[in-house]
């Protein structure tokens, strides 16, 4: 069956629909899972409408070429711990990214198959808009890798910097336009992959002096840029479905780019420049070190728990990095048989992607009741008894509320200190990503647990049954 | 390029009916439609991403991953730009470059979905249960 390119239009059009559903549905909680069945479904009809189009003729080819690539992605989906999502998502991005740079590829050796002119011979809106959209995949391509690097621990977390990077950076930018121009005078494939190349090295230059506190402002940028690529992809390609569907995830990123950039109180701009901690951070730590801290076991932790009428936890990457969501879980049910009431506190940066930490206490079933974002138990701290940190630590920073010199100044955190105790779970006394050290070590109210979460929950539990 | 020959033609006999300049002005004006696809796709553009907006705006923090998982898997969708290319029967470096993307496309449709769904059974499971 051949259909005509009206009616792959209209169906490209309920597919496009489909997709502005699928987002509206994964924006609530009861929602959610008719959103993703919307998704499936307008993807399966796109797919479906494109193969029967006229001029798709190799059929074995391309339904070999979905079902590897679905295998792939279905066995990587399944056997991914879910501690180790932010990495997956941004490996799944690099994808997008680099899919976009072989079909404007394509598009720019075959322009014919789209309709877009003869080889050598193709309008010059649509060459622009072909290395738009082939640029913004480059650069989400090899971004997304370094993300990925870093997440994984390959790259250092640490922000690499060197002198004159934005001067390269804007140097590069500009060369890109020059080529872009020298594209539309020539036609030369040369300069079509030499833009490729350029981009591609951007893409690695602009993350990696990122560290990895700033991690969910860039999974969502990159998110966000995921979505201009399949956009550009449209234009080139003159698909309105392409455009619909790019724009809505572009947009969807930006915004959770957005919310990310307003939790650590940074604009998006100085996130994106990158550099943030590093050397500044550890000259200041030195300062403390005449200062006290107490540093208990898990006895004591087990002990001060035990007789707490109410604890709210605050999880973080730490949490995610040893495992311990699971171990944290039980030990919130053995505190809640004993009378405790126990909360969750999460807050909008903690851990390495936008809502990891939900999505990791959801694992471990944790009542989704007794998760709370900052804003909602924020004032409910100075009535607790303990606040147990659990692999967090520049979010509970007092330094970002009181010292206007502090790299977070302004960040939003979550007051720790206000409660009764605050036991403070951490591998050792080092200072977090941000490299900022943290005066709540130091605080009369303060416990440090000092060692592996995971280790120190199943310690807690094991006292608490004593 | 098949646009503008269809407004020459038109617009020729146009010229060759024997009617006033006015009607022959309101006539090109009527056949504007033949516009740069440039404008219509900006236009469907610019109008999607306030739909995004409007739609991603209100979203609960704990549905952040999940919605980030399933915008990548949509984004996909450019999926339909490689299945063109590897379309053809006739071997070449287009088809080549465009079967690379459909299976890179594939990865990423199948794993964002799949991993959305593990994380909403997570999210479903422990509203029944709770401990």
């Amino acid at each position: 069956m051949i259909i005509s390119p009206t009616i792959a239009a209209l169906a490209y059009l309920v597919s496009a629909v489909c997709c502005i559903m699928s987002l509206r549905g994964l924006s609530g909680p009861n929602t959610a899972k008719g959103g993703l069945y919307y998704g499936v479904f307008g993807m399966g009809l796109a797919i479906v409408t494109t193969l029967l189009l006229p001029g798709i003729e190799s059929y074995g080819l391309i339904i070999g070429g979905i079902a590897l690539g679905g295998a792939i992605g279905a066995v990587i989906a399944k056997k991914i711990a879910m501690t180790a999502l932010p990495q997956l998502v941004a490996a799944f991005h690099s994808l997008v990214g680099l899919a976009a740079v072989f079909i404007a590829g394509a598009a720019f050796h075959n322009p014919a198959a789209y309709g877009i002119g003869e080889p050598g011979a193709i309008a010059i809106g649509s060459l622009i808009e072909m290395t738009l959209g082939v640029a913004i995949g480059a650069i989400t391509f090899t971004g997304s890798i370094i993300a990925f690097g870093k997440l994984q621990g390959f790259i250092t977390g640490k922000p690499l910097v060197f002198k004159g990077q934005h001067l390269v950076n804007a140097v590069i930018a500009l060369s890109l336009i020059g080529l872009v121009v020298f594209l539309c005078l020539t036609e030369s494939v040369t300069i079509f992959w030499m833009i490729v190349g350029l981009s591609l090295l951007l893409g690695i230059l602009i993350i990696l002096p990122i560290g990895g506190a700033d991690m969910p402002v860039i999974v969502s940028m990159l998110n966000s840029y995921s979505g201009w690529a399949a956009a550009g992809i449209g234009f080139t390609l003159q698909n309105t479905l392409l455009i619909i569907v790019g724009a809505l995830v572009g947009a969807s990123g930006a915004i959770l780019s957005y919310i990310m950039c307003k939790g650590m109180n940074r604009s998006f701009l100085s996130v994106v420049l990158g550099g943030f901690g590093g050397e500044a951070g550890a000259a200041a730590a030195a300062s403390h070190g005449d200062k006290q801290v107490k540093i208990g076991s898990a006895d004591d932790a087990a002990f001060i728990l035990k007789n707490a009428s109410s604890v709210v936890i605050v999880p973080g990457y730490g949490m995610a990095v040893a495992q311990a969501q699971h171990a944290l879980r039980e030990m919130a049910d053995v505190l809640k048989r004993e009378g405790v009431k126990v909360r969750y506190a999460i807050h909008p940066v903690a851990g390495r992607m936008p809502g990891h930490m939900n999505v990791l206490l959801a694992e471990a079933n944790v009542p989704y009741d007794d998760v709370l974002e900052l804003e909602d138990i924020n004032r409910d701290f100075s009535q607790t008894d303990v606040a147990f940190v659990i692999g967090a630590n520049d979010i509970t920073n007092p330094a970002a509320k009181k010292d206007p010199a502090s790299p977070i100044y302004g960040m939003p955190i979550l007051d720790v200190e206000s409660a009764g105790t605050v036991l403070f779970v951490k591998r050792s006394l080092g200072s977090g990503y941000a490299g900022i050290d943290n005066e709540l070590f130091f605080y009369d109210n303060t416990m440090m647990l000092l060692g592996d979460a995971k280790q120190m929950c199943e310690g807690v539990i094991k006292a608490l049954d004593h | 390029m098949e646009q503008t020959t269809d407004t020459i033609v038109t617009t020729t006999t146009v010229i060759d009916n024997p009617l006033d300049a006015t009607s022959m002005m309101i006539e090109t004006a009527t056949l504007m439609p033949a516009l740069p696809f440039f404008v219509t796709g900006l236009t469907v553009f610019v109008l999607a991403c306030f739909v995004g907006y409007y739609v991603v705006w209100r979203v609960t923090p704990a549905l952040h991953s999940p919605l980030m998982a399933v915008t990548n898997a949509i984004s996909s969708v450019i999926i339909v730009g490689a299945l063109i290319a590897a379309g053809p029967a006739m071997m070449g470096v287009s088809k080549l470059m465009g079967f690379a993307a459909v299976v890179l496309a594939s990865v990423n449709i199948f794993g964002g979905f799949i991993v959305t769904q593990r994380m909403l059974a997570m999210f479903a499971k422990k509203k029944k249960p709770s401990a």
